[in-house]
């Protein structure tokens, strides 16, 4: 490869787990968990009581260990199908690209647990059998007509974060699958100050988005759990959502102009009208797409002033039915702050345990007051109070304004303000969690996250229900050891409320545990749309969740998309056969 | 906690149950009051909501349900909210338990001297308790026992406060609420009072509904009611009320609990205490009306000995396994979830299925005890040669009998009867202890063994033709109760038997159809789950050649030397019946010229019935029995071979099709080759 300039992301980041390569969490010689490197808040620091929790709570041992393969072994990744015709042209037009095996092992897969697990053992299954950098959309446009041309089945790839299978390439595809990987067209080609709006390339990552807007002054305040890795045509094309939606809007309601290269030709709209009655709205088929119509080149997004306040908090209520009453008295009042979000207990408890070694008695001798003041004199029940994370911002009289608001409300659930800190430490969290799995998986644990959307009236029902049915399921499949079952409640809308899901269990002594971890999630699943949830709210559905799509949009919504699927991509060139 | 429980299982010889244990064993050695005043503690469900009674009635007001309910029914009535809200309240009022400790320990105390007094042994299997107590600790419980005497539901909490288990909250009958002290403490014991029938009364129905699934949902207590709505005066179990079932399935359904766990609990008696008023019940004379007054003079009851008892609680169902497969639950998604709305076809096949399989899974653990044999045995032997009786003096031989219950008893252990015959006794003496119980049926005199039909004239002098055989009805319907506890056993195999003696032809699918025929005619009589017509006969089949009784072969269902005897027996179970429908058909037929109301059914026919029994035509006095020609009727009207008419203001007439009566009548006594069911093959 002849690239230079941007450093190759594969190279800092891990092949076969979360993350860059340098941070980690692991038990250290004295037994206790650590997180290495330099890049996070918690990074090179001590969570001394993380090893109980983990112990107590999975049945875990450090004794029992289940590493994972540390290099990847090239020759298990299949020798490459090229289409020499297509490859041919490919170098005639100048665009770089690799049928490296490393190249395409890494962009064989997303984050879902059966990927990391098998990756793990060291098997790969079919990968793409080259990848390509175009470097601008003149470049996407060149290459899609040539794989028109040869019929060369194209996977668009950005950041790789996927947790819907929508990465995976299909068993069954004879053509050459070629990777798109959009990494390289990651400029932000204007601002527009008089309409608060940027320009950008699509494959440009969360982070760097956000941190060369900051450097002009503005955000686009799209965070996404994965915003360190995931790309905006990503965010686009999975009708992604950010945690600071309640201000800035889901992706959906931050786009003012998409442009995708499809087989058909380029699709864009001819202005940058704030809203238009045009019919029904294009962009909304190239939303939630998922890379099955064509690539997303550039897009106009909404940008922002940086805010010039920001203040995190917490409410700790006396259990999980008060606090979701709470949210959803916010949500009525619509005075949502930025975040809010609900944890269970059994989240609350895991909180506790990653909290870093303290540096002097006086925090230590807090925190014991707190406890005491919570649990003794407020009488809540230490297994059954959870705690809900804030985060504010605007301009500072406007910030305590509104937080005292929230305070109050918050009161009448029976929440108390339990401080700043643990408020940032819970979204501190959303970015480490992912590395945690990593850890349970050299010991025997296995997690995965699943999220859905559900109408207020039945948020509790949802929660109640899965977390049972995930136990129950674990114990009918032959799981040895309780497993933590776990929710919380991420986004408040209008009419309903965002819930994800966590489940980890120790998996000694299964002998299939991957099948085992995918007939759970199957049955949560199921246990979710029969408790009225919905199949996705930000996750997408890529193929993970496809064979619900039909009782979830009706069989004429099926059709519909099918239909703009068989015009837009006859050949079906754009071939990772997501969604239908 | 599996749905599997419920199904029968394919060898009933294999059916493993537990071990009883007596209960009034402890209480006749230690002291009553401090039994009744013991510590108690029990284990509650986990994610209980603590609240009082009172809390319930208020959380029950406030719901979006009854809400909803009250502006819909102000809205449509023009009356205020807030009266509408006050009738909601009063209603509740009425119906409300006042569930307390105090009155639990006086009952506990009575109860027990009560208990000691009539009964032998109180005997009930530990291990289902334990199992009770595991499902009460995880999920919302419902009881669901058997329903023979008013003793049931006493009997239930008594033992539930022995064990140191919730106590439950029991849906009842108003008619108690007419016994003014006794229907009070019976409220403070747990007990709510719903009134039989309030049709269209939609605020009732909300109040009450929302009252019921509050206590489920919160875990407040354990919920029980009888699946079969009131006592089976007969013992044989009652076609399922599917009002309640709907009711506490509905939480599950509409995802407001992970799932609901359902007991079947079998309560079997030795001796039933109303055993002749339940008789005299069935043959017309109007029950009394329950009065605590009455319940005193009952006091003579006391007096005599009335056997043992035992109840099974069984293995607890969850709804969750029921349901899965059968019910889509997103059925709920699109409508708020408080808005009522009738059950789905799916819903309601789904919980009337369910009804049935929960009554076979009590039925099976009933216990029968050796007179349930003896009294199938002796009420046989009197049809068969009641004409013969006077001659040879009656009744059976000792020896006769016994050796015919012995044989009776390896048949009932081959078909999986749950029976409780002490082996280590000789059997000589076992059948005469068991007819010692029943002085009051059966008499022996000169080695023979009689049924009390006071034949002679000690009692009979000045009697009428017609109080002669109704005073002998008592005792053949109070007999037949006592055979009708086996019927569950003997149903099948016995409807099979009947069908080869009545298809004409041996082969397999003839045999079918009219096994078919004979399942879906008496499908209002006995247990038999809908839509399971195939299996039934399988399950017939499978236990006829596991005894030597039929053969297969190629496609032919031939019977063997040997079994004879047996579909003898099996024939004779069902004859009764077979013949009593055949009456009421006939009755209806040659009535159905006169405008028939439906109150004068039952005497019209029973008089037609006693003309038939007194000139000799008919054998079978318990046709006399109303349950019998109800069920009949109601066969005949879901068969579509009746209609009601209902006019306005007016008492409803029954409209009969007389062809199709005839032919029925026909088909039932093997005139008419049964008619091939279109949907059902084999």
């Amino acid at each position: 490869c002849v690239i230079c300039g941007n450093a190759w992301r594969h190279e800092v980041m891990k092949w076969n787990g979360w993350g860059y390569s340098d941070s980690r969490f692991l038990f250290n010689k004295k037994g206790q968990a650590e997180f290495t490197g330099k890049r996070y808040k918690l990074s090179g620091m001590i969570l001394p009581a993380l090893k109980d929790w983990f112990e107590g709570t999975f049945g875990a041992s450090l004794q029992h260990k289940s590493p994972a393969t540390p290099l990847l072994n090239t020759s298990a990744v299949q020798a490459p199908t090229l289409n020499q015709d297509f490859v041919e042209e490919l170098k005639s037009i100048g665009v770089p690209f690799s049928h490296e095996a490393e190249d395409r092992a890494f962009r064989g897969h997303g984050h879902c647990l059966h990927e990391i697990f098998a990756l793990r053992e060291g098997k790969i299954g079919r990968v793409p059998d080259m990848v390509v950098w175009p470097n601008c959309h003149n470049d996407v446009e060149k290459i899609v007509a040539l794989a028109c041309k040869h019929n060369v089945c194209l996977i668009p790839y950005g950041g790789g974060t996927s947790v819907s299978s929508a990465l995976e390439c299909p068993p069954e595809e004879t053509r050459s699958i070629v990777s798109l990987d959009t990494s390289q067209m990651n400029r932000i080609l204007w601002i527009d100050e008089k309409n608060l709006t940027a320009h950008v390339e699509a494959g440009i990552i969360g982070q760097d988005l956000e941190r060369l807007l900051n450097e002009s002054g503005y955000c686009t305040g799209h965070e996404p759990d994965s915003m360190e890795f995931s790309s905006l045509g990503g965010w686009v094309s999975t009708r992604a959502s950010g945690m600071k939606k309640n201000i800035y809007g889901n992706i959906e309601d931050l786009v003012v102009h998409i442009k995708m290269v499809t087989p058909q030709g380029v699709i864009e709209k001819s202005c940058q009208g704030p809203r238009m009655s045009t019919g029904p709205d294009i962009h909304h088929f190239i939303l939630g797409s998922e890379g099955t119509l064509g690539v997303v080149t550039e897009v106009t997004m909404k940008i922002r002033p940086v805010p010039e306040y920001q203040k995190y908090g917490s409410v700790v209520f006396p259990n999980f039915e008060q606090g979701v009453a709470c949210l959803r008295e916010v949500a009525k009042q619509r005075c949502a702050p930025a975040s809010i979000r609900l944890m269970d207990n059994e989240q609350f408890m895991f909180g506790h345990a990653l909290k870093p070694q303290v540096s002097s008695i006086f925090t230590s001798f807090l925190d014991g007051l707190k406890k005491f003041y919570i649990t003794k004199f407020k009488g809540f029940d230490p297994s059954r109070l959870c705690v809900a994370t804030l985060l504010f911002e605007g301009n500072r009289e406007k910030v305590l304004q509104h937080e005292k608001q929230v305070y109050d409300i918050a009161a009448k659930f029976g929440g108390l303000a339990a401080g700043e800190d643990n408020g940032q430490r819970g979204y501190m969290l959303t970015f480490v969690i992912a590395y945690l799995r990593d850890l349970g998986m050299d010991y025997y644990v296995i997690a995965e996250s699943f999220e859905t959307s559900v109408p207020w009236d039945r948020v509790l029902d949802v929660c109640r229900n899965v977390k049972a049915r995930v136990v129950r399921e674990c114990k009918d499949k032959g799981v040895q050891f309780s497993p933590l079952s776990s929710c919380r409640v991420t986004q408040t809308y209008d009419a309903g409320a965002c819930v994800y899901f966590y489940f980890a269990f120790n998996y000694r002594g299964l002998s299939d545990p991957v099948h085992v971890y995918e007939q759970v999630e199957h049955a949560a699943r199921e246990e979710i749309l029969a408790n009225g949830g919905s199949l996705s709210h930000h996750h997408g559905v890529g193929k993970l969740r496809k064979e619900w799509m039909r009782e979830t949009v009706s069989e004429v919504g099926v059709g519909m998309l099918q239909s703009v699927k068989d015009y837009v991509d006859p050949k079906n060139i754009f071939g990772n056969r997501n969604l239908l | 906690m599996a749905s599997e429980a419920v199904c029968s299982h394919r060898d009933p010889m294999l059916k493993k149950r537990d071990d009883f244990e007596d209960i009034l064993e402890e209480r006749r050695n230690s002291s009553d009051l401090r039994y009744a005043l013991k510590c108690y503690t029990p284990v509650l469900y986990k994610q209980l909501t603590p609240c009082t009674a009172s809390d319930l009635k208020n959380m029950v007001l406030c719901s979006t349900q009854v809400h909803f309910v009250i502006a819909q029914v102000s809205k449509e009535t023009g009356a205020a909210p807030e009266e509408v809200q006050a009738e909601a309240s009063s209603i509740l009022e009425e119906m409300a338990h006042r569930l307390q400790l105090g009155p639990i320990r006086f009952f506990a105390f009575v109860l027990c001297k009560v208990f000691k007094t009539l009964f032998r042994s109180v005997c009930v299997n530990e291990e289902g308790i334990q199992r009770l107590q595991q499902s009460i600790h995880e999920h919302p419980v419902v009881l669901l026992p058997s329903h023979r005497s008013y003793m049931d539901f006493l009997l239930m909490s008594y033992i539930l406060y022995t064990y140191d288990l919730a106590l439950p909250v029991i849906a009842a009958g108003m008619d108690f609420m007419g016994m003014k002290i006794l229907g009070e403490m019976l409220r403070m014991s747990g007990a709510f009072f719903i009134r039989r029938s309030f049709g269209g009364d939609k605020l009732y129905w909300a109040v009450f509904s929302e009252y019921v699934r509050t206590m489920l949902k919160t875990g407040f207590a354990p919920v029980e009611f009888f699946l079969e709505g009131t006592r089976s005066r007969t013992s044989k179990s009652l076609t399922p009320k599917l009002g309640l079932l709907n009711i506490v399935m509905e939480p599950f359904l509409k995802g407001e609990v992970f799932d609901v766990a359902l007991v079947p609990v079998s309560i079997s008696y030795e001796r039933i205490l109303e055993e002749s008023l339940y008789a005299r019940e069935l043959l017309g004379v109007p029950k009394p009306k329950e009065s605590t007054s009455g319940l005193f003079k009952a006091r003579k009851v006391l007096s005599e000995n009335y056997g043992s008892i035992h109840v099974y609680f069984g293995q607890p169902v969850s709804v969750r396994s029921l349901a899965e497969g059968r019910v889509q639950r997103g059925q709920f998604n699109l409508i708020p979830r408080h808005i009522p709305r009738r059950p789905s076809e799916d819903v309601q096949g789904f919980v009337n299925d369910s009804a049935y399989q929960l009554l076979r899974a009590q039925e099976e653990n009933m216990v029968l005890k050796p007179w349930v044999l003896l009294s199938s045995l002796l009420l046989q032997n009197h049809h068969q040669n009641q004409n013969q009786n006077q001659r040879r003096g009656g009744g059976m031989m000792m020896e006769e009998l016994s050796e015919g219950a012995v044989w009776l008893r390896e048949l009932c252990r081959q078909y999986g009867a749950f029976l409780h015959w002490p082996d280590h006794v000789p059997p000589a003496e076992v059948v005469s202890s068991s007819l010692d119980l029943h002085r009051g049926l059966v008499t022996i005199s000169d080695g023979r063994v009689h049924l009390n039909l006071g034949h002679g004239a000690q009692k009979g002098a000045g009697l009428t033709a017609e109080e002669e055989l109704l005073s002998q009805a008592v005792i053949i319907l109070s007999c037949a109760s006592y055979r009708n506890q086996a019927l569950h056993v003997f149903v099948r195999p016995a409807l099979l038997a009947t069908a080869l003696q009545a298809a004409g032809s041996a082969h397999k699918q003839d045999v079918f159809n009219t096994f078919n025929f004979l399942r879906n005619m008496f499908a209002n009589e006995f247990i038999l789950c809908p839509g399971a017509a195939v299996q039934d006969f399988e399950e017939a089949c499978f236990l006829l050649m596991k005894t030597g009784v039929v053969l297969m072969e190629q496609e032919e269902v031939l019977v063997t030397e040997n079994g004879h005897r047996t579909i003898t027996f099996l024939t004779s179970i069902l004859d009764p019946f077979l013949q009593g429908y055949q009456v009421v058909c006939r009755f209806l037929c040659e009535a159905s010229t006169e405008s028939l109301t439906e109150a004068q059914f039952v005497p019209a026919v029973r008089t037609f019935i006693v003309r038939l029994l007194l000139s000799g035509r008919l054998r079978y006095s318990e046709v006399l029995s109303s349950d019998l020609q109800k069920n009949a009727l109601a066969a005949l009207q879901r068969l579509g071979a009746v209609h009601k008419l209902k006019r306005e203001a007016e008492p409803a007439t029954l409209k009969v099709n007389t062809v199709m009566v005839n032919s029925l009548e026909d088909t039932l006594g093997g005139k008419l080759p049964t008619v091939k069911p279109v949907a059902s093959r084999l």
